[in-house]
């Protein structure tokens, strides 16, 4: 390949100008003439009957123009069970349904007319834990549905379980559990919406999936009896998304209702705590794990099953286990699997998408349980990893083709950095886990395509349309990049259009770290096109042969002749202004021949997988239980970096955020009613909490990425959890098996290994804790 | 209760009619139509809305903007120079990565501004103090330290401060 003049290169974000200087606006920065404010009245249960609503009140207050309940709407049903409302009518099933929804002059008048709609509900037993939620005797969240257990066969088998267990010499058994966490976006939920006088709607929202919430929208307006009219979504500056926004919501839905009614334009916008309470979470994992080795260390088998919290509706959380197969069918060579997942419906509030989708709970039990397995074997838990580790052009049992694989290198790079071999002060350790992600899309739809429109204008400058989202991760750059690379242009001269469905082509969305896979595989596409005809008209013009013809610094070189070159903007006029002349413009679609999982859940999900290995070095207060983290190596195989800035970026975000999880963060649920809301009791990491983090790149050029480069978004955020709690391990002795790890529970642990039972005095009931 | 306030508001003076429990944040985004300071939480967790009132960081959704009136504010609207230059606190995120979705931006690049006033070169730690008030989902500070660093060490950040400060503020 030749010498890239723009791939490769630590390239500013293209916004970052406007976003430094205040001048990007987000949903909460868009204002429309005459547009209302609608404000969501929300449960005051978790499980009740609505026996009486009375509005009266609310309606008659001075600036409202509407207030609908769930008896005034159509059948509108949201998420992937289509079980959800935007509005509930005659029953709650958690303290976030959406109860009523006011359309006002002003938020105040909104909020004010909130206050005067009378709920009267008789409260149900509710059911907040997933195993009582299975039991027969428990109460039914949704009656139709018959059972609490979704009906979402999770089950694979690959290979004999039960005999590689026998043939095992070693064996770990054990249950790990990881609770609710949530995204903490700091530009908060939001939408507007819009009728035209023939009812055509325009939505702006801040949404990863602007062709998919487009045919959500769609539906509702079938459901609403408007059939055959437009929907346009268009993105604002999205402030954060992290899977949050991958799923359209009853705020997104309830906008158009009271839009339609009021004919006015109504914006929705999120405040802290709604956005604590009424976006989703990760979902809560109890999960059952066993694998075994045999003598040489060598795995043989991995039994995993899990029950899965979804809450009292049904998005994308339900359907993480398609995700958590990949780690446990296919992370480390293990010829046989197998794999149980139920889903349960309770009264807690209904889980999502959110960075890793599953994989960092399930990488949490599998990489914990390879420390200590090795443990148990005799062997160093690096050289375990090293046995098993994946390599290039392997199959999984699940039928992923394994293309480039840099696992080991990643292992080898992260015991470097971490200084495996330097000596440890007391209370010190070092763990070690790595990941698999899918790298290059993820067929979890029909289609895994991405649209891009490329057109290019007389003066060399060119604008890009593309499906793909940017939500602050880089989609934008790192697209330019690669348009500018095909095109011997300066990223300056490329702008990336990201924000309209009406201008841009279709998307599946910004999910599964695929944007830079599958978006970047598309603006190639088309870039190479526009590529072509440019060497065609310069062929001609120059009276050269084409296969001479390069493009750099914005000209064409003949490379036998280059002093007669030409700009690319001048031969562009060229052809413009002649008679029969045109225009430069080019469409690509690339959709990868990714296959769906099959009924059996094989099949090669991803063009390529993604791998890394994170090393961390902690400090454990053993008077405390607080866990201090000296130094953070995360390592991860990513095709190539297209721009190694915002890579790391990705990486040492990811990391944080993982950092997060396996210590700090959790949404506490009492009886389904979300006691943390805000910054100050929800624990995401400050500055002062910032760690070094090294983040070193490997780099495999895989055949089939844009320039070789893979997925990075999420991987950063996988392995965190198992590799602190290992590194705990390998400190103190204390194996923590649930999340997240705060200095209680490691405190607790330490005192059950030295055999004391009570953890000091409640002060509340002036009761000795139990440790246990 | 209505009252009126005067104050420098990015170095024009204004007079403007308040309510008495508005924020500043509510006065400069809602009234005066600066959007670039942001609401992340409403309630001082989060430092979005962090702007600066005579030289100090303050988070602008719990200041009264009562207490704004005969003050100096400045906001991100203000950090570029009038015509445009920008700031090198502004500069130094763009080049090192320290912007990704963008929310915290402003009031990141606010609380460096009050960081580099008061201390031209400060160290990682004084870096990390300054800003523990604003909180980013996306970078995990990494960069933005980075970027903050970079201003302290390159020195300029006075010269370049200075240089636009002493031109006369721009009219009404």
């Amino acid at each position: 390949m030749t010498r890239l003049a723009t791939v490769g290169k630590r390239i500013p974000k293209l916004d970052a100008l406007e976003k430094a200087t205040g001048q990007s606006r987000y949903i909460q920065d868009l204002k429309i003439p005459e547009m209302l404010y609608g404000k969501i009245l929300y449960s005051r249960y978790p499980h009740a009957r609505i026996v009486n609503l009375d509005v009266s009140r609310a309606r008659k207050l001075p600036g409202v123009r509407a207030v609908l309940t769930g008896e005034d709407i159509p059948p509108i049903r949201m998420g992937v069970y289509k079980d959800n409302p935007p509005l509930k009518a005659g029953k709650v099933r958690s303290t976030r349904d959406e109860v009523a929804a006011v359309a006002a002059t002003d938020p105040d008048t909104a909020r004010a007319a909130l206050d005067l709609i009378e709920v009267t509900y008789e409260a149900l037993a509710g059911v907040f834990d997933p195993e009582t939620a299975m039991q027969t005797d428990a109460p039914l969240i949704h009656e139709a549905h018959k059972s609490n257990i979704l009906k979402m066969p999770w089950k694979l088998h690959y290979g004999d379980v039960e005999a590689a267990r026998k043939d095992s010499r070693h064996v770990v058994q054990d249950r790990f559990c990881a609770t609710w966490v949530t995204h903490c976006c700091l530009g908060t939920s939001g939408c507007i919406a819009q009728f035209d006088h023939a009812n055509n709607l325009t939505v702006y929202s801040n949404t990863q999936i602007p062709s998919l919430a487009q045919k959500d929208f769609l539906s509702a307006l079938n459901v609403m009896g408007l059939s055959g009219r437009r929907v346009r979504v268009i993105k604002p500056t999205i402030g954060g998304g992290f899977g949050s926004k991958l799923d359209t919501y009853a705020y997104e839905h309830i906008a158009i209702l009271l839009a339609f009614h009021t004919r006015k334009p109504v914006r929705i916008v999120f405040d802290r705590e709604e956005e604590f309470i009424a976006t989703s979470t990760r979902q809560p994992a109890i999960m059952d794990i066993a694998q075994g080795c045999d003598e040489n260390g060598r795995l043989l088998f991995r039994d995993v099953s899990m029950i899965l919290d979804n809450g009292a509706y049904t998005s994308w959380g339900a359907t993480t286990p398609s995700v958590m197969m990949m780690p446990i069918s296919s992370l480390y060579k293990v010829p046989n699997v197998r794999y149980e997942a139920l889903c349960v419906y309770t009264n807690n509030t209904y889980s999502q998408a959110m960075r890793g989708y599953g994989n960092p709970q399930a990488t949490f039990a599998i990489e914990s349980v390879m420390d200590m397995l090795a443990e148990e074997a005799g062997i160093d838990p690096v050289e375990f990893r090293r046995i098993n580790a994946n390599r290039p052009g392997e199959i999984s049992p699940q039928g992923f083709r394994i293309t480039t694989c840099g696992l080991n290198e990643c292992i080898e790079a992260a015991v470097q950095k971490i200084k495996a071999d330097a000596p440890r002060k007391k209370g010190e350790g070092i763990g070690f886990a790595s990941l698999i992600h899918v790298g290059g899309g993820a067929r979890v739809y029909k289609s895994d395509g991405c649209g891009t429109i490329v057109k290019m204008n007389d003066y060399a400058q060119v604008d890009v349309f593309t499906g793909a989202t940017d939500m602050g991760q880089g989609a934008d750059t790192v697209i330019a990049q690669i348009v500018a690379e095909q095109l011997g242009l300066d990223v300056g001269d490329i702008n990336v259009m990201h924000t309209d469905t009406d201008v841009c082509p279709w998307d599946v969305g910004a999910h599964a770290s695929r944007t830079t896979f599958i978006a970047g595989n598309s603006a190639l596409g088309a870039a190479a096109k526009i590529r072509e005809q440019l060497i065609e008209i310069a062929s001609r013009v120059l009276e050269a042969p084409p296969e001479i013809l390069e493009l750099r610094d914005g000209m064409v070189i003949p490379s036998e002749n280059p002093e007669k070159r030409i700009k690319i903007e001048k031969l562009l006029r060229k052809v413009h202004f002649s008679p029969g002349g045109n225009m430069l413009m080019a469409d690509y679609f690339y959709d990868p021949h990714n296959e769906n999982l099959d009924r059996e859940f094989k099949g090669n999900l991803s063009m390529t997988y993604a791998f890394g290995t994170h090393g961390v070095r902690v400090r454990v207060d053993e008077e405390t239980g607080k866990v201090e983290i000296l130094n953070y190596v995360a390592a991860h195989d990513v095709g190539r970096a297209i721009n190694p800035m915002l890579l790391e970026g990705q990486v040492y975000g990811g990391v944080m955020m993982g950092i997060g999880y396996a210590l700090t963060e959790q949404v506490i649920m009492e009886k389904g009613e979300i006691m943390n809301p805000n910054f100050r009791d929800y624990k995401i990491l400050t500055a002062k909490d910032a760690v070094p983090i090294e983040a070193p790149i490997i780099e495999t050029i895989d055949q089939d990425g844009p320039y070789g480069a893979k997925g990075i978004g999420e991987p950063g955020c996988v392995p965190t959890a198992p590799a602190i709690a290992n590194a705990i391990y390998n400190a103190v002795g204390v194996r923590i098996r649930e999340l997240p790890i705060t200095p209680e529970r490691v405190l607790a642990a330490l005192k059950q290994k030295q055999g004391i039972t009570s953890c000091g005095i409640d002060p509340l009931t002036e009761k000795e804790y139990d440790c246990s | 209760m209505g009252r009126k306030i005067a104050f420098e508001l990015n170095s024009n003076e204004i007079t403007v009619e308040i309510e008495d429990h508005w924020t500043l944040l509510h006065l400069l985004r809602e009234k005066l139509g600066l959007t670039g300071t942001k609401e992340g939480c409403g309630s001082g967790e989060c430092g979005a809305c962090t702007v600066l009132v005579d030289d100090m960081a303050v988070n602008s959704c719990i200041y009264l903007a009562a207490e704004a009136d005969r003050r100096q504010v400045v906001t991100i609207e203000g950090m570029a120079s009038p015509e445009g230059k920008l700031h090198p606190i502004q500069e130094s995120f763009i080049e090192k990565g320290g912007i990704q979705c963008g929310f915290c931006s402003p009031g990141m690049i606010m609380s460096a501004q009050a960081l580099l006033d008061e201390t031209p070169h400060p160290s990682d730690e004084e870096i990390r103090d300054a800003i523990a008030g604003n909180i980013c989902r996306c970078t995990g500070y990494v960069q933005i330290i980075d970027a903050i660093r970079a201003v302290g060490k390159s020195g300029d950040q006075e010269a370049k401060v200075m240089a636009w400060q002493s031109e006369p503020p721009s009219g009404e």
